[in-house]
């Protein structure tokens, strides 16, 4: 006769329980010739400049699964602490989750500190996390925010490296953003003219890359103050036949 | 959160060993949950990150005691370590959720958010132990 065995006390965080079972069943579906359904990714543009007093991130907002696009106006710029915003690339919940996890801890820092947290705290904190779980978790972003040192502007990769920088650009449409930002930073712009270039680096994002889409979103951050713009410009909108046209530049 | 890089985690970390024999209730194979039994399910993990997940905690918490050794000298990690077995021992019936209050206190959990607190919790799993079975086996009349 069966006796019961005692139950251990299982420890929370991830369970791989399912992962045989999800390999198997992978395989059979395969077998067959369908698929299985793909995660909500945010194919995507993001971005971010420094400029003489704070920084501009931007991001598109469309999200794909596959091959449709699942949210036509998705939010990719999420806030962190009052004086810190992050711009997320990469599968959505994992973007979502992640910064909602490090806005938490930052929030309880600063409570213990009682100062308003630094950019390269939440930078450190997210890339710890990334590297413990090996890039398994994807999640690119742009981190930015304006402290006691002045404004920082970070790109952290899914494994777990990071990048401190004056301009960066993450997602699929990355290249296109990078072009646009290769011909026309300078140093200490002015706040206007960043948002000119973040603006214009996004819609090239948009127009140049299938995964980016619908409108620009923008998140001014200087000391003190905030401008969370969304949308700051509806490039994309239904029904209504875009003509892009390309701004005469004069070349120095 | 981690204070220490890689390098120094290799020499100290718990060592690895088989998964084991996936047995649910009742002492036979979990078919349900993990397949098959087969000497490959017992020596391979499921997943890249399950052997790093099941002993990051225990990592963690060996590297920093060999940290404070060489700092501070053998009675830090000792205290330490006294402290936190006094914690552990809760004064609960086996079968009963505990909050671990004073053991989280101790180790600095009680300040940061990770997914250990998001995901799977242990006040909200659905398998509870057989009061009798699990109190007989506490007191090792088992």
């Amino acid at each position: 006769m069966a006796t019961l065995s005692v139950c251990q006390p299982q420890l929370g965080g991830f369970s791989f329980e399912n992962c045989k079972r999800n390999a198997v069943l992978e395989a059979e579906v395969t077998k067959l010739g369908c698929n299985i359904p793909a995660a909500r990714k945010t194919g995507t543009t993001i971005c971010g400049v420094v400029f003489k007093d704070g920084l501009v991130l931007g991001a598109d907002t469309r999200a794909t699964e596959g091959m449709i696009v699942a949210d036509k106006n998705c939010s990719k710029i999420h806030y962190i602490s009052p004086n810190i915003y992050c711009c997320g690339a990469g599968t959505a919940a994992d973007t979502e989750m992640t910064t909602q996890i490090i806005s938490s801890n930052l929030e309880l820092h600063s409570l213990s500190t009682s100062r308003l947290p630094r950019v390269a705290t939440a930078n450190r904190m997210l890339k710890q996390m990334l590297f413990r779980y090996q890039g398994h978790i994807g999640a690119a972003l742009v981190l930015g925010g304006v402290d006691c040192n002045g404004p920082h502007l970070y790109s952290i990769y899914p494994h777990g490296s990071t990048d401190k920088l004056p301009y960066v650009t993450m997602g699929s449409g990355s290249l296109a953003a990078m072009a646009v930002f290769e011909d026309r930073y300078k140093q200490d712009m002015e706040e206007e003219d960043a948002k000119r270039l973040v603006r214009d680096a996004i819609a090239a994002g948009i127009f140049n890359d299938l995964g980016s889409g619908s409108n620009i979103d923008l998140c001014v951050i200087t000391k003190g103050r905030v401008d969370y713009l969304r949308p700051h410009d509806m490039v994309n909108k239904k029904g209504v036949r875009c003509v892009y046209e390309l701004e005469a530049l004069p070349h120095q | 959160m981690n204070t220490r890089g890689l390098r120094s985690q290799l020499k100290d970390s718990v060592p690895v060993t088989g998964m084991g024999p996936q047995v649910g209730a009742y002492g036979v194979q979990d078919t349900l949950r993990s397949g098959f039994s087969s000497v490959k399910n017992e020596l391979l993990p499921s997943h890249a990150l399950e052997l790093s997940e099941k002993n990051f905690q225990l990592n963690q918490d060996k590297m920093n005691f060999s940290t404070l050794r060489n700092i501070q000298g053998l009675h830090a990690p000792l205290k330490l370590q006294m402290e936190y077995r006094a914690a552990r021992q809760i004064q609960r019936l086996p079968f009963l959720q505990s909050s671990h209050l004073a053991l989280d206190t101790l180790k600095g959990n009680d300040e940061s958010i990770s997914f250990e607190d998001i995901l799977n919790d242990p006040a909200q799993s659905e398998m509870v132990g057989e009061p009798h079975i699990m109190v007989e086996y506490k007191l090792g009349l088992m």
